[in-house]
This record gives structure tokens, sequence and C-alpha cells, in this order.
């Protein structure tokens, strides 16, 4: 099986969805001939052409926009916004429109838009390059929100997004385009939408989280073993809807749960899994729910001491999973 | 400013003048006052309580008409709030159109067979999904093309200038059809803006904008005919202004006194109502029939009065009903309340 990159990933699945359907096109900010300032499209605009990979001008509203005009048509639009900390002008369409328009047409149109962002920091990003921004979508019924760990989710689930009749968030970790890779089979297959995974089996405890701190806890489970404590893993894969089942099972598989997220705490997806277990799973829990978080600032300072304090790495991973083993 | 027929009736060009025959002065003529007489209705059930929170349009119905009248079946109509006169002209059922103010969301697709877009409530975000579609058709290679209709409002929200630009950029076939009708509620245009025009604006796109007289019918028609030809043809999109006049309030929860002198809106309405410019026209050209003036007033009555009817034997919507539909299936949180709301209502 292929070895790939995260950011390899993405750029299969999109080219095999373009080859598999000539409806699926790609729009957004030097996604064309420069094939994206990280390079996700590349090779797209020489094998597509322009009218299927459009360079469009600096303006995020209208990518959203445009891109849902052509979804309602019945296109299949998979919208690049440059940095997810830049999807903020376009929020009108993607909450007011894109969220909204199978149900207030009564099931009569809908927009099948995949909207692809970078998010996430340790990259050296500042304030603009490195948000978490999905807990600003994440209570908008309407809208779906993936953010994958691997190359293999990565592929099975980009896939899933165009194909889907709703539209889509696809939150890809920054960090993680270079840093990750891992098998990814050739064939065409696709991941379930609002389906967690069960990235490790454990007895002792159990983490829940999603994205680049996937990666954190797999290694800080790994150092653990040799102190005896053996961790559950479950990654969230979809944000929203949330698996309901997967959590209340991963969370009474073991009675001890940390949650993380790299996103500010308070506010953030971690607090309604949080609220899921409180509900269903009081009397199966032997210690109170931790959470591991970015702090509450309002982005990612830039000094590299600072930066450094606000994510999420597998040293503080590996101390909250031990304390919460030994409490 | 382009104008065809003045306020007394009369031609100003005689460019169209072998263009107007009586049979195209009656269809408008039959649309204007069609739409008139369903606003009116409208603020009527609004205040006996038959339907929810109405927005009129009356005085803009030479725009909404002399445009819609140019789109052809497969044509796209991205409309306001206040476009409802436009929608109906192009193919809106009047049932649905009237159960969408009665909060009824069956009546946000008011045709099955037009391409109607849901009518946007928030400001300008139509522009870029109407380019959108219009994109979609270029590469699809169609040529059909889509109109958007937006007030004076919101020529100043960002939506507007991302969608044009981008339409301009990609030459995409769309018609950005604005009425201006002096007023964005309270805020009137001089206020809104510091430009002298909105059609001005087409300028820094490098698109025709087109400037013409709102009350106009004829001049309107034309204007937005001659767009969609160009849009047709590749020649990509066009800024009309349509300078119009918005006798009534924003909504019937709106109180224009605050704001402005309706007795002196009233006093401009032997000037500027386009129903009574278009009537002078036909008598001054030979195309008035009394006779057909009472059989069509007759006609529209009925049709809205069985629309109503329509609208009000409509069933009863069932509160579990609205869970349905945000998702092509649904999320287990919708399908968990829906079924306590189920419960709770036995």
């Amino acid at each position: 099986m292929p070895i790939m990159s995260y950011i390899q990933a993405i750029t299969t699945a999109l080219k095999e969805e373009m080859q598999r359907d000539n409806k699926v096109f790609v729009l957004g900010e030097d996604v064309g001939r420069k094939g994206g300032v990280f390079r996700a499209t590349e090779g797209l605009y020489d094998e597509f052409g322009e009218y299927r990979v459009l360079d469009t001008p600096l303006a995020e509203s209208a990518i959203a926009g445009v891109g849902i005009g052509a979804a309602m048509y019945g296109m299949r639009p998979v919208a690049e916004m440059q940095f997810a900390d830049f999807i903020m002008p376009a929020v009108n369409q993607i909450i007011s429109e894109a969220a909204k328009i199978r149900y207030r047409s009564n099931n009569d149109w809908n927009a099948p838009i995949t909207i692809r962002a970078p998010y996430g920091g340790g990259v050296h990003g500042a304030l603009y390059h490195s948000q978490s921004v999905e807990s600003v979508f994440a209570n908008q019924p309407g809208l779906k929100i993936v953010m994958p760990s691997t190359p293999y989710d990565v592929k099975g689930l980009l896939k899933a997004s165009i194909r889907d009749n709703d539209p889509v968030l696809f939150f890809e970790h920054k960090r993680a385009y270079r840093l990750l890779k891992g098998e990814v089979p050739d064939d065409d297959y696709v991941l379930p939408i609002g389906k967690a995974d069960i990235k490790r089996n454990g007895t002792d405890i159990t983490v829940i989280t999603y994205g680049l701190c996937i990666h954190f806890a797999m290694q800080a489970a790994e150092k653990l073993t040799e102190e005896g404590i053996d961790v559950h893993i479950l990654d969230l894969r979809t944000v929203y809807p949330l698996d309901q089942e997967a959590i209340i099972e991963a969370a009474k598989k073991t009675g001890k749960v940390l949650l993380i997220t790299e996103d500010n705490k308070e506010g953030s997806i971690i607090g309604e899994v949080s609220a899921i277990i409180a509900e269903n799973c009081l009397f199966d829990l032997d210690a109170p729910v931790q959470r591991l978080a970015g702090p509450d600032i309002p982005s990612m300072p830039y000094a590299p001491t600072t930066e450094k304090f606000f994510m999420v790495n597998p040293d503080k991973v590996e101390k909250a999973m031990r304390e919460l083993a030994e409490y | 400013m382009m104008e065809i027929i003045d306020k007394a009736g009369k031609f100003v060009s005689k460019e169209y003048e072998k263009e107007i025959t009586k049979e195209q002065a009656q269809k408008f003529y039959y649309h204007m006052l069609r739409i008139r007489t369903f606003d009116r209705k409208g603020k009527a059930l609004q205040r006996q309580g038959r339907i929810g929170t109405y927005v009129p349009f009356e005085g803009q119905e030479a725009s909404q008409v002399g445009s819609a009248l140019v789109l052809e079946e497969k044509d796209w109509m991205f409309p306001t709030y206040r476009d409802h006169g436009a929608t109906l002209t192009f193919g809106a059922e009047m049932d649905r159109v009237l159960l969408y103010w009665n909060g009824r969301v069956e009546g946000s697709v008011p045709s099955k067979e037009k391409n109607i877009y849901p009518a946007s409530v928030p400001i300008a975000t139509q522009l870029p999904h109407a380019t959108g579609a219009a994109m979609a058709e270029t590469y699809k290679g169609t040529n059909n093309v889509a109109i958007a209709y937006f007030g004076d409002g919101a020529t100043s929200e960002g939506d507007f200038h991302e969608g044009i630009n981008i339409a301009s950029v990609f030459q995409a076939p769309v018609v950005f059809f604005n009425q201006n009708n002096g007023f964005a509620i309270s805020v009137p245009i001089e206020k809104q803006m510091n430009s002298e025009t909105i059609a001005q604006k087409s300028e820094a796109y490098g698109i025709p904008g087109v400037r013409v007289d709102g009350m106009d019918v004829f001049a309107v028609h034309f204007a937005v005919k001659e767009a969609f030809e160009r849009a047709r043809n590749g020649e990509g999109p066009t800024l009309i202004e349509a300078v119009t006049w918005r006798f009534g309030a924003h909504t019937t929860a709106d109180d224009p006194t605050k704001y402005r002198d309706q007795e002196e809106t009233e006093k401009k309405r032997e000037e500027l109502d386009p129903i009574l410019r278009l009537e002078r026209f036909m008598k001054n050209h030979d195309m008035w029939d009394e006779d057909w003036a009472e059989k069509i007033e007759k006609e529209i009555e009925a049709e809205l009065d069985d629309a109503i009817v329509e609208m009000e034997k409509f069933q009863k919507p069932d509160p579990a009903d609205m869970f349905d539909y945000v998702f092509e299936e649904p999320t287990w949180t919708i399908q968990e309340q829906k079924e306590i709301l189920k419960g709770a209502t036995k």
C-alpha cells in the first residue's frame, strides 16, 4: 500500500473525485496555476484546466457564495479558504445560506458544497494563520464539520464530503500536512461522515480528541505503556454532528476521560462532548472529566515561547494522561 | 436616465416605438395591476391577522414586471423578500406566495417549474449565488441567464462588490438588477452612498451600467432585455439601476411617518405611479379598452380569492415537522428531539 503524506491524500482525493465526476470543480485563491499556497491542489490545473480549477479574486464571501450558487445548480464545488482564519468574511454565506437552504426550501434545494480550510498552529503562523475555527460553526445544524487526523481518513472523508448532498466544512491541520504520513490504499473508498473511530484500544483511561491532537495522544500513549498505563483513544473525525454512541461507549469503557482540543478551552467542541458524557455516563465515571485545551486568549501568539505554551503537545498530553490514570 | 414614456404617457424616445404594441402594453398593464392587487390584499390580510408580517412593494410594479417578463423558461431568478411581484410575474404560484407570508416553509418554493431561488432575507447574499449559477450555466454550455434582484441598501454590502466583481472577471451571464426605491428601511439613499448613482458603480467593474426610470415599464423592460441579450451572447454581466419609489412602509411592522412625510409621498402619486403612467400612455395611443380593464380586474380578484382560499385551507403544520430537512438524513440529535416532541404532543 502506498505511503502518503496528509496533504498528498488531499490532492489524491480531489484528483480522483474530479476524474470520477465532471461536476466536481475547485475554486479559491491561488488554487490554479500555483496549486495552492500549501500545494494541496498541485497538478489539478494542468490536468483539468482553468474552468475546473478556478483562481478566484481575493474574496472569501464570493468564493463561498459563488460555490453555493453553483452547488444549487447541481455542481459539486470544492471551495478552498486559504487559511481557516480567513473564513470569517464568508461566515454569512456559510451559516445564513449554505446551512439553511435545504431547511428553508422544504427540501427543494440543497447546496452540496465542500469548503476546505487549513487550520491550527505550531507552524509559527502567528495570530491569523494558526486559529481553530470549528466551534464558530459547530452549533449550526445544516452544516457538517469534518476534521481528519490521518492520511487514510483524509482520503476517505474528503471523498465522502464531496459526494455528500449537504454542505461540509473540511478542516485540515496545516502542521499535519507534511508531518503525518501513512498508508493510503489506491482504492476508491469513502468513510462515513458522523462516525468516530477508535485509534487505539486501551483499558485504563479514555482520550477523546480529533485532528493533530490524535497524533500527540498516540505518541503519549506509547510512552505510558512503559508505566503500565493502557490508553484508549477515540478520534471524533466529525465534530458536527458528533458520534454520541461512540463517545458514550468510549467513556464507559474506562470510566476516566480526558478530552483534548487545540482550540480555546471555553466554548470548544470538547465542552459538548463533556455534556454528552455527563448526560449519559454519570454512574460509569471513576474520575471527573478532564479537559486539555488551548488557553482562552484571542489567538495563538507568535513568539516561540508563547506559541509553544499555547499548543497542545505530547508532553502536555502525557502529563494529563498520567494524572488522570492516577486519580 | 433611460426613459421611453414620460409622466404624461407620451413617447420620450421614438427608438422603441415600433416594438411597443397594444398587446404588449396590455400584458404589462395586466401584470402590474395583478401584483398591485396582490400587494394591497397582502397588507389587508396582515391587518386582519390572516397572514404574518408582510413586505409591500407598491410603487415598484413597473420595475418588477418590466424585468420579470424578460426571463425565459430556464433562466434563473434570485429575488429578495420585496420581489414577489417579480416572482409572481415570472411564474410563482399565488397561493404559495401567500403561504410564504403566512410563515409556511412550503411557500419558500413558489414554483416547481421555474428556477426561482427562495427569497434572500440576509442582504446581498444572493448576488454571489446568481454569479455561481450563471458560471455553472457557462461551464455546462447553455445560454441561460441569472438575474439578481436587490435594493439600494444592498449596494453597501460586501457581497454586492464580491458578487459583481467575480462575475465581471469571469464574464458570467448574470444581470444585477437594482431597485433603488430611495430608502433602506429609514435610511435615505443620500446617506447610503456618496456616489451620484448606483449605475455608475458598474464603471469600477468594467461592465455596462444602465440607469433607468423604474416607473416606466417599457424602459425597464428594454434595458433588462438588452442586458439579457448581452449575457446570452457571452458578453458578461450588466448592472441596472431602476429608479423607483416605495409608496408604503418597509414592512407592516414599520411606521414610515417616523422618518419621512407620507403625505408628501401620496402627493407624488399622480406624478410617479407607474400604473397610472401606463394607463395614460395607453389612452394616448388608442390601446385602452374600458371593457378589457373591467374584465381583467374581475379576473385578478377571482384568482386572488381562490389563492386565499387555498392558503387558508392548507393543512396546519405538525410541530414535529420543524425537524425535517435539516440534512438529507437526520442526525441523532434531530431524531431524538423529534421523538421527544412527538411524545409530548400525543
